[in-house]
């Protein structure tokens, strides 16, 4: 579903953020990658969604290479992969409906399917009642929700989440996680950045990344191999 | 349509923009029409001066009949003639006394006629040309009987020359302004695509093919240089009415003329509005 091969990602002038980091995510996996501020959590976020590009190794995204990935073809991992970020990046303006809706236009879902669809996406993150409210009305919760309706909304099969609590308080993080857990089960794998450690420690049956200083010290998945 | 609809909310969203860069167009293609119609008229004046570009043979007198009618016959087969007319003397005359009156006396008195009999060689349309001209003079020139054989060089040079300018400038303007007005629709592109780069981004972002993204942008291009287009041969035309009115008398130029002008406009936009929405995907 998603490999990373020896991946290495180098800034002109800022050095490695991420140095020989592999790892496999399976289908329906839940993850988590932590690490401190810094540690090269959104640079893996963003070479696994192909926004860049590893220095040296290689991504595979649902059997696309970033070897061999042209701005061409982008779009078909963008329709593989949905994404959710912490300042949620919604379009100022627009209803929550239109917002979803938006995806669906342009990959070319048929014009009458367009508002069902994102009618049962917002029922889906729990925002029914909200379809028409624009973005600006909206809490934080609420506007990740829309969010994250927006990600699924192509029927990818990985959702990845940079840091997606991050701007919001407690109540409406567990919230977002519970989301999380009900679209996993679905058979969708879910990969989210985050460095809160607590929030972690709350859900011990995910599966663990820890990065530091753009190195992977920790996959829960290789420490329960090595342990048994 | 998708593409429609967003370019016709683009030009929605920005309506000043949009139409002020149309504005500046029809400006620029305004001047190419004016030089259009200015071109147009020169070559409707220059055609019915090349209608009268002919070679005249002029004959000796003791030229014999047989080699008049063998002459004749050799211009007559020359693909660029249409018609050889045979003046005789007394001809030449005639015409001389009745197109110079103030020498028609002289004539008269005349002990003998001093004009020469000749063989007037029309040609046909597309080939009263310096060179087809000079071709039929020198070939003449070379019987014995032939006198001289004349065309009004210089004249006929000098025409050609004209016509060669007339084309020449507008072409050359036609292309510069055009490209004012590429460059014109290109920056209102860059600042609709600039005003919209939160939306291109989320449509990248979840999936939205580049050409897709590109559609409604170049469509939009497409627009406004249509009316650009319109309002340039609106202006062209109401100047023509006036020169017409007020001047003198003009001809409008051809319909295709004004065809190319509006498809090259909308042409054009889509081009350079391309051209700005590929960089942009390009860089993001
Ligand atoms: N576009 C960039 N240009 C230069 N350096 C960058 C860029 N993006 C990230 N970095 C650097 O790479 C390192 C990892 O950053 P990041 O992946 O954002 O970490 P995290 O998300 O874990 O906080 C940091 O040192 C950061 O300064
Ligand atoms: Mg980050």
């Amino acid at each position: 579903m998603i490999k990373l091969t020896h991946v290495s990602k180098e800034y002109p002038k800022r050095g490695y953020a991420l140095h020989d980091v592999s790892f496999h995510l399976k289908k329906a996996e839940f993850a988590f990658l932590t690490g401190h501020s810094g540690s090269g959590k959104s640079t893996t976020m963003s070479l696994i969604h192909m926004a860049d590009y590893p220095t040296s190794g290689e991504v595979r995204v649902s059997g696309f290479s970033s070897a061999r990935m042209t701005g061409r073809d982008l779009w078909k991992v963008r329709r593989r992969v949905g994404m959710v970020f912490q300042d949620f990046r919604l379009l100022p303006g627009r209803s929550a409906l239109e917002n979803v809706a938006l995806v669906l236009e342009v990959t070319g879902t048929p014009r009458k399917a367009i508002q069902p669809k994102a009618n049962r996406l917002l029922d889906q993150v729990g925002l029914s009642g909200k379809a028409g409210a624009l973005v600006e009305e909206l809490s934080g919760g609420e506007r990740q929700r829309v969010a994250i309706a927006r990600a699924l909304a192509n029927d990818p099969y990985i959702l990845l989440a940079d840091e997606p609590t991050g701007n919001l308080d407690d109540r409406a993080t567990r919230g977002i996680l519970d989301l999380f857990w009900d679209i996993n089960a679905t058979g969708m794998a879910v990969l989210m950045a985050t460095h809160d450690l607590e929030l972690i420690r709350r859900y011990p049956h995910a599966r663990l990344f820890e990065l530091d200083q753009g190195k992977l010290v920790y996959d829960s998945a290789a420490a329960d191999t090595e342990a048994s | 349509m998708y593409a429609m609809r967003e370019a016709i909310a683009g030009v929605r969203r920005a309506p000043v923009l949009i139409g002020l860069s149309s504005g500046m167009v029809g400006m620029a293609l305004f001047v190419v029409g004016l030089f259009s119609l200015a071109t147009y008229n020169l070559q409707i004046a220059l055609a019915a001066i090349e209608e009268r570009v002919e070679v005249v043979v002029y004959l000796r007198d003791d030229a014999r009949q047989s080699e008049i009618d063998h002459l004749l016959g050799e211009l007559a087969d020359y693909p660029e003639v249409s018609r050889v007319n045979y003046v005789s003397k007394r001809d030449a005359l005639e015409r001389a006394q009745r197109e110079l009156p103030e020498f028609g006396q002289l004539f008269v008195d005349a002990e003998v006629n001093p004009l020469p009999q000749s063989l007037e060689v029309e040609l046909r349309p597309g080939n009263r040309t310096p060179d087809v001209v000079e071709r039929i003079a020198r070939g003449a020139r070379n019987y014995p009987f032939v006198e001289d054989a004349l065309y009004g060089e210089e004249w006929v040079d000098r025409l050609f020359a004209l016509r060669r300018i007339g084309f020449a400038s507008t072409a050359v303007l036609g292309a510069a302004f055009a490209l004012v007005a590429a460059l014109i629709i290109g920056t209102a592109l860059r600042i609709a695509i600039f005003a919209r780069r939160e939306e291109i981004y989320i449509m990248r972002l979840v999936g939205a093919r580049n050409g897709f993204i590109r559609r409604p942008f170049i469509l939009e291009g497409a627009m406004a240089g249509l009316a650009g287009g319109i309002l340039a041969i609106v202006l062209t035309y109401t100047t023509y009415r006036g020169v017409y009115a007020y001047l003198f008398e003009v001809a409008w130029i051809p319909g295709g003329w004004v065809g190319i002008g509006l498809l090259a406009g909308a042409l054009f936009g889509a081009a350079s509005s391309g051209v700005a929405i590929r960089r942009h995907l390009r860089e993001v």
